[in-house]
């Protein structure tokens, strides 16, 4: 069995998967359930700074939208940060971190945008003896109001100010959680390393309304007749929250700074996912949120597994070695070519691929009296459509013609080498490759 | 009090509590949690095979999706817009033979989308909600004939009404409903449900039922043609095969079709005689419904002897499987040959046969069974032709149900082509409707 130990900034934890800073990790009930259920690590539900804590709304904090099965696919929330006294969860982070040394604890903290806001409570999450801090640049509701979390998280010199004050205050890793609510997630993550930031942690949740009463009109969840947005999460943002680390993966300026991947991470396979793309571990909520801490057993022995099977020894091997492959439209090779397949041995026969190439696409299926559904090569272009559509996994592929082959869609010889839409001849501004 | 054990035909084996349970809802009606999980599971299939499968095509991937996006009323509508008995349809259909059989997901898991119990979900709901949900088109003042008030008969004189034509609806039955009413097991159409479905459906306005008025009797196809504008025949099979075994005529022998009928007209069934030793002559949905509603009366020992091999048996493998579940013996390639005792039934002498696909022959090797009760369920016939042309001893229709006949159309049971059930017959019953409303449009 594969060794899923990991070093994340010199922080180790016996597996990458921790749990993000959320109700989950509110107090020390949870994380000591959560530590003994098997995970790596936990960052701390985000404190504030002394005084009387936070209110939260007295009425439903999430709302959902669902798949089939009623499956939960993404969730929202109103929740704001811990509700309760900073000194409670000072001792309780103390007294969990002494009695589980080999998990990693990090504390989240969001507190006003003063120096010494930041000044006065890190020498105090210090001497929990907790591993790091978190710092809540992405909370999308509430808190922002009040120029804190995302309010700080979009604007790229705040945040290098504030990591910076906390690099001078304290001196165990710093890890900057970045919102998604932002035009390009590359501008926040390079302020976060100019100021110092050890990690940045990605994704926060997305600005969200999940569904409308319309017997009230009001959006859910609703409190008395009336909605706000909230912050989304979940397996529906983990498209979203992977597109974004990528992009601070491959960027050249944040490249090689460490990443713990958020998002939507669900099964091994999501995290493996995330780690390839350069994550050096992974943060989980909605999952656990959603079936319980149990989960992570099933995360833990299917990366184990998988790892085996391709030979990795270590979670860092993984870290980022789908990073290369993640490039520009431009540079896709235009060269390559390939035709849909359908399995007549797999396919069930319920004609979803016919409906959305037929209705939607390129009229590239073709379908008997007898429901036999064939693809007619010198349609398709290799949309994928039906693939996504069909509910059998693997009855329809894609299958790459070989060079030499000629395209019977467009009676061309598929070309060996490579090229892309710079050079290509409709590009009016291509250029000739030398 | 007698117990299933108590010799001859003899009523209240059972303690009414364990009749009541016996007889209630063979699937119960889905709570609306369950009806979610189960139209989750529908792929929303082009063109779907579930709906050729479908004599009356109901988009059915239509309506599941209209259950779980929260609207079961129309699904309803989508339902009934092609089978206004879809509620009945919804609990006796062999949806195993037909939706349920070509859904993709019983070629892919071997387990169907729950079609028939979804219907039953948005039918139900539909009609416990609504007032009648169709409104009648102008009265065109043309006047319909409609003999027989089964399912081909009220589908055909809905959708007639619907048009705005006036509909007089004859049945033989002091009650509507025909075989909806008289024919099925009671399981399977609990709660007056036939009758109820019947109130409804006439709710449209424009249709008069009148009971007691049998064809060749009270009624003659003559005067029909002559007062009406168009006549619609769906008079079912009357009569009953006869076993031609000799003994046929002793005490204890008689027609499952008729020991069906009392039992769904029968206010209490603890008064209702059954057998301790019931043989069910036949192999069809008759002869299932009699032995397996023997078996929940208290009767000891029921056998379904029937002539053939399983496999041509008329009754689906899922009511063989039903049968067999509540303790009934079926026993395959035995042909009665004489029924033994003094003059009341006490055995019944099967010789085995044996089947070599075109002819059936007797090895000659016989069985005696202990019988106090036989149910002969080999067959109906039609009994009244009207003088029409008969085609395999039913009335011969072209098309939408036209017999040889100018301005007579024929449909369900008592009519030539399709499989003998109700989901046939409303689709025939709907289609001679359209034809005989076209003819008056013009």
């Amino acid at each position: 069995m594969a060794d899923l130990t990991t070093d994340f900034l010199g922080i180790k934890s016996p597996n990458p998967f921790w749990l993000a800073s959320a109700p989950p990790t509110d107090k020390e009930y949870n994380v000591r359930r959560a530590f003994e259920a098997g995970w790596g690590g936990v960052v701390w539900k985000t404190l504030g700074a002394e005084g009387p804590p936070v209110v939260n709304v007295n009425g439903p904090r999430y709302g959902a939208i669902y798949g089939a099965d009623r499956r939960l696919l993404g969730l929202n929330n109103i929740e704001l940060i811990t509700d309760r006294p900073l000194e409670t969860n000072l001792e309780e982070i103390t007294r969990v971190k002494a009695d589980y040394p080999d998990r990693a604890m990090i504390v989240s903290i969001m507190v006003p945008c003063e120096e010494q806001a930041w000044k006065d409570i890190l020498p105090r999450v210090a001497a929990t003896g907790a591993d790091g801090i978190e710092l809540n640049f992405g909370c999308p509701h509430g808190m922002s109001e009040r120029g804190m979390g995302a309010a700080v998280g979009q604007v790229p010199e705040y945040i290098e100010m504030v990591t910076r004050w906390c690099k001078q205050y304290y001196d165990k890793p710093v890890i900057v959680k970045l919102t998604p609510n932002i035009t390009d997630v590359r501008k926040p993550a390079a302020a976060a390393m100019r100021g110092g930031a050890d990690a940045v942690s990605l994704i926060n949740t997305i600005n969200s309304i999940t569904s409308v009463n319309l017997d009230t009109m009001s959006p859910e969840p609703s409190i008395d007749g009336k909605g706000s947005h909230g912050g989304y999460c979940g397996p529906a943002v983990k498209p979203i929250a992977m597109s974004m680390v990528s992009e601070i993966a491959r960027n050249p300026e944040t490249h090689g700074l460490p990443i713990s991947g958020i998002g939507g991470i669900t099964t091994w396979r999501d995290a493996a996912e995330f780690i390839s793309l350069g994550c050096g571990n992974v943060q989980v909520c909605t999952a656990a949120m959603t079936y319980g801490f149990k989960i992570v057993q099933e995360m833990i022995s299917g990366l184990s597994l998988w790892m085996d099977e391709k030979g990795y020894t270590s979670v860092e091997e993984v870290v980022g070695r789908a990073v290369p492959n993640v490039t520009d439209w431009q540079y896709l090779n235009l060269n390559y070519v390939a035709k849909a397949k359908i399995s007549q041995d797999d396919c069930i026969k319920c004609g979803r691929c016919y409906a959305a190439c037929e209705d939607t696409s390129h009229q590239a299926i073709a379908m008997s009296d007898d429901r036999t559904f064939r693809v007619v090569d010198e349609e398709c272009v290799a949309c994928n459509l039906c693939v996504d559509v069909c509910p059998v996994d693997g009855c329809i592929t894609m299958e790459p013609m070989a060079p030499g082959e000629v395209d019977p869609r467009t009676g061309k010889v598929v070309e060996k080498e490579y090229a892309n839409w710079t050079t290509h001849p409709n590009n009016p501004g291509a250029v000739a490759a030398e | 009090m007698s117990t299933p054990m108590t010799p001859g035909i003899t009523k209240g084996r059972l303690p009414a509590e364990t009749l009541a349970e016996n007889f209630d809802d063979l699937h119960a009606p889905f709570a609306p949690h369950e009806a979610a999980v189960a139209a989750d599971r529908c792929y929303f299939c082009h063109d779907a095979p579930c709906v050729t499968a479908c004599p009356t095509d109901i988009d059915i991937p239509l309506f599941i999706r209209q259950i779980s996006t929260g609207t079961p009323e129309a699904a309803g509508k989508t339902i009934f817009d092609q089978n206004i008995l879809g509620g009945m349809c919804a609990r006796v259909c062999p949806t195993e033979d037909l939706c349920e059989q070509a859904c993709v997901r019983e070629l892919a898991e071997g387990k169907p989308v729950e079609i028939g119990r979804l219907q039953r979900h948005a039918t139900d709901t539909l009609m416990a909600r609504q007032s009648h949900p169709y409104e009648r088109a102008p009265e065109t003042g043309k006047k319909v004939a409609v003999v027989g008030a089964g399912p081909a008969g009220l589908a055909c004189a809905h959708r007639l009404a619907m048009h705005g034509h006036d509909v007089t609806v004859y049945d033989a039955e002091a009650k509507a409903g025909g075989l909806n009413e008289f024919g099925i097991a009671a399981y399977k159409s609990t709660d007056d449900f036939a009758a109820r479905e019947v109130d409804w459906l006439t709710g449209i306005g424009g249709i008069t039922v009148k009971t007691g008025m049998r064809l060749g009797e009270q009624l003659a196809l003559d005067d029909l043609v002559g007062n009406f504008s168009a006549v619609f025949l769906a008079v079912g099979l009357g009569g009953v095969n006869a076993l031609r075994s000799a003994g046929e005529d002793k005490d204890g022998v008689r027609d499952a079709v008729d020991f069906i009928k009392e039992l769904r007209q029968a206010g209490d069934l603890t008064a209702l005689p059954v057998g301790r030793d019931v043989v069910v002559i036949g192999g069809g949905m008759t002869a299932v419904d009699a032995a397996v509603q023997s078996k929940l009366l208290g009767a000891q020992n029921v056998t379904i002897a029937y002539r053939r091999g399983r496999e041509r048996m008329g009754a689906s493998e899922y009511e063989q499987d039903l049968a067999a579940s509540k303790g009934v013996r079926l026993m395959f390639n035995a042909q009665p040959v004489a029924i033994h005792g003094n003059g009341t039934v006490r055995e019944i002498e099967l010789e085995y046969t044996s089947d070599d696909g075109s002819s059936l022959k007797g090895t000659g090797e016989t069985v005696r069974l202990a019988a106090d009760q036989v149910f002969k369920a080999i067959g109906q016939t039609l009994t009244t032709d009207g003088g029409l042309d008969m085609d395999g001893g039913k009335i011969a229709v072209t098309g939408a149900g036209r017999t040889s006949r100018a301005g007579v159309w024929a449909g369900g049971d008592c009519a030539n082509g399709g499989d003998d059930l109700t989901v046939t017959a409303v689709a025939e019953g709907r289609d001679a409707a359209m034809d005989i409303h076209a003819m008056l449009s013009v």
